[in-house]
């Protein structure tokens, strides 16, 4: 229960389901804001009594256990090192695989309890014949958070439970109301919640020094200079200074980060076509794919789905996939998840993209 | 069923208490009014003032009632700090205990921070017992530089008597006011104010049967004490502010109550923590009681020769996380404590275990039981089942967490 909304009715559905249910909320910042600015940063103290008073309404048992010293490892070190090695990371991917449905799971299951419920937009369909269970997109395209959840394998599924995938989010907050629940109108948490005034950059920069360097196009001639290279993503646009405007009058984007040399590569809008896409340390959310599996491909958190075909499948847990059409700026770091229409048929962290040039 | 285990943390209301204040609150008046409505009210306080005193040792002139013992312990730490300063600048140290309630360790660390105070913690030893030696050689260092010293009667978590007495003397030897928390001794262990040499002490009415939300800070006739709330003088100006009448009586019918019925409350007391203790060593073996060991009870009623407090078992349990025993105990039914303030609702390492050597991978998984009056057998026997299989699991939550 991270004092948001959707959490809060997950958890009334829970008990409404008729399951014996005690709300937790992560405690998951070393040094907790005391209240909320708006819409950014999560899990300061007044979120902690925002949660607490759902629980109260709900009147289920209500704990706060403290997992930061297990997040800033797993979640906030690895976000930095991902950067530091050019990639863009997905951390609500890594605290799903490796905080709420790890460490809190096997603690609640240790503890006697039998699944972590939560608020996200997802649906958990059980097959009736084979009892096979597998992840499917919400009901609400616009909230979906399957995308977050395609890292978790079937023996972490087992033990999950969401309750809000058939609903739309705007029914979710109307339910809040009419249940009584007081953060019915609180504003969403969106960006990082480990980054408070939303400034990755500047964040980065703090963390791992930023230190000035060339922006240079492909052919390696330096057009400017950027203040540090973390905190660029691969199709950014805007924030690069350039000296030199491109020959033919277009914008360039930003297309690989080299943090050895502190280099960043810009070029055409061209340049960022994706034609397929290689990830590595699948998992699979069922059965594995196949070659030849024509699949839904979606590289971002809220990015369109795009038609492809598994290509690779590797004994090293690669896969790869071609896409129908290409797709512009791919980040090495983030999640490929793929689906067979709503289902999810698995993930990959993204490794190397394929260029059209 | 619940058992309440938790009486450190609060105690329930002696319905004496409660028909005390409720009488109360049916009248009205401020008891700073001129008027018969005002005196009348006046009259229940100063009835309070007098018994309270009167039961502590303390004449009613250095009874100053506040809003509980957090604010007693501010109002000693910092008006004694500023008055002291004041007449010597030169008084900058506080010496206290490493094992204080934060209620005096925060305020201490806010002089530090913001008033210029230097602060001296007295090491304790593996049963959380004050080095007296510690505090005379401070004394001896430098006698002029120090503003005052504070130490605890007896420790809230683990239970440890401080010798009150010695640290009393040598302070007053050198010249230094001492203040002493006395929360969780009041009503457990003989407290008499004006024997036990003490400049100011705390007591509170929710530890001993009142209500929450009152205290008292007693105060040795002549003390200078700077104010830490300023307003309408009420308390000779030492604390400003609309007294509250029915729980200050509240507070004196249970401080007299929790007096007069004392031995007979701890011989019983003792007797249940004794055998909450065996019965918790049995169902868990290596568990580790803290704090000062048992000795089974002295010939004149003095349990453990007056070392512990005999309503409080604190333990800690190797390989278990502090939190999942207190969720798997609560749902039991079986209410305790971690021992250790909370920030937000998540425990921290408890800074008195710290301080008495308990290794920090044994501090997180701290457990405090406390007894009072209201306890009974079956509170006891409830803990003792439900500890075992609680701490399995606990264990196996520790250990799939890779904490252990």
């Amino acid at each position: 229960m991270s004092g948001g909304v959707d959490s809060a009715v997950a958890a009334a559905r829970a008990v409404d389901a008729g399951h014996d249910v005690v709300g937790v909320h992560l405690a998951l910042a070393r040094d907790p804001a005391s209240t909320r600015t708006g819409a950014r940063g999560c899990c300061t103290i007044e979120d902690a009594r925002d949660a607490r008073r759902a629980a109260d309404v709900l009147g289920i048992p209500f704990y706060v256990w403290d997992l930061a010293e297990r997040f800033e490892r797993d979640v906030v070190e690895d976000f930095v090192a991902e950067y530091a090695a050019g990639r863009t990371p997905n951390p609500c991917v890594r605290c799903n695989e490796r905080i709420k449905f790890s460490a809190l799971l096997d603690k609640a299951l240790a503890l006697g309890f039998d699944a972590v419920c939560t608020g996200h937009y997802a649906r958990l369909v059980d097959d009736a014949g084979t009892g096979a269970r597998s992840l499917h997109r919400a009901v609400d395209p616009g909230k979906d958070q399957s995308y977050v959840l395609a890292v978790l394998p079937p023996e972490r599924l087992a033990h999950a439970l969401f309750p809000l995938g058939d609903t739309p989010k705007a029914a979710v907050r109307a339910e809040a109301a009419a249940r009584g629940i007081q953060v019915a109108a609180k504003p969403d948490s969106h960006d990082i919640c480990f980054i408070a005034d939303g400034d990755t950059r500047r964040w980065l920069g703090a963390r791992l020094g930023s230190r000035p360097g060339p922006i240079v196009d492909t052919d390696g001639a330096v057009l400017g200079e950027h203040g540090g290279a973390h905190g660029f993503t691969v199709g950014q646009r805007h924030g690069l200074r350039l000296e030199r405007p491109a020959p033919d009058g277009r914008p360039r984007y930003v297309l690989e980060i080299q943090p050895v040399s502190n280099t960043v590569v810009v070029g055409a809008r061209d340049a960022l076509t994706v034609t397929g896409v290689d990830g590595e340390a699948a998992t699979w959310c069922g059965p594995a794919a196949s070659v030849g599996d024509r699949v839904g491909v979606q590289v971002r958190a809220h990015g369109e789905e795009v038609p492809g075909t598994v290509d690779v499948v590797g004994p090293d847990r690669g896969v790869g996939v071609r896409l129908d059409r290409p797709l512009t700026g791919v980040a090495r770091g983030q999640t490929l998840a793929l689906y067979d229409g709503t289902r999810v048929v698995g993930s990959a962290t993204i490794g190397g993209t394929r260029r059209v040039a | 069923m619940t058992a309440y285990l938790d009486h450190a943390a609060t105690t329930p209301m002696l319905p004496e208490a409660v028909a005390a204040m409720a009488e109360q609150l049916a009248q009205v008046g401020n008891a700073s009014s001129l008027h018969s409505s005002g005196r009348r009210v006046r009259r229940v306080v100063e009835e309070a003032r007098e018994r309270l005193g009167a039961a502590l040792g303390a004449a009613p002139s250095e009874v100053v009632f506040t809003a509980g013992g957090t604010e007693a312990d501010n109002l000693a730490v910092k008006g004694l700090y500023w008055s002291r300063r004041a007449q010597d600048r030169r008084r900058r140290r506080i010496i206290t205990s490493a094992v204080e309630h934060h209620a005096v360790l925060d305020a201490v660390e806010w002089l530090a921070e913001h008033e210029g105070a230097q602060v001296v913690l007295l090491p304790v030893d593996g049963a959380g017992r004050v080095r007296t030696s510690a505090l005379q050689a401070e004394l001896e260092a430098e006698p002029d530089g120090v503003a005052l010293v504070s130490v605890m009667w007896a420790n809230n978590e683990v239970g440890t008597v401080q010798p009150i007495g010695e640290i009393a003397d040598i302070a007053r030897r050198h010249g230094v006011p001492v203040h002493s928390d006395a929360v969780q001794a009041v009503g457990h262990l003989p407290v008499d104010f004006a024997a036990s040499g003490l400049d100011c002490l705390t007591v509170t009415g929710h530890k001993l049967g009142g209500p929450v939300g009152v205290g008292a800070l007693l105060v040795r006739r002549g003390l200078e004490l700077t104010p830490v709330l300023h307003g309408g003088g009420q308390e000779r100006g030492i604390r400003s502010g609309t007294l509250d009448a029915p729980a200050a009586w509240a507070f004196a019918v249970a401080v007299e109550i929790a007096v007069a019925e004392r031995e007979a409350v701890t011989a019983r007391l003792t007797e249940l923590r004794d055998d909450l203790v065996a019965g918790t060593l049995e169902a868990v073996t290596d568990a580790q009681l803290s704090g000062p060991v048992l000795n089974g009870g002295s010939p004149d009623g003095g349990a453990d020769g007056g070392s512990r407090l005999p309503g409080i078992a604190h333990f800690t349990f190797p390989g278990c996380e502090g939190d999942s025993l207190l969720y798997l105990l609560d749902a039991q039914g079986v209410e305790c404590s971690t021992g250790s303030a909370c920030q937000a609702g998540v425990p921290q390492p408890s800074h008195v275990l710290l301080a008495m050597g308990v290794p920090a991978s044994r501090v997180r998984g701290a457990l405090r039981f406390s007894l009072g009056r209201t306890s009974t057998v079956d509170d006891v026997r409830a803990a003792v089942t439900a500890i075992g299989p609680a701490v399995e699991r606990a264990r196996r939550a520790g250990l799939a967490a890779g904490t252990s």
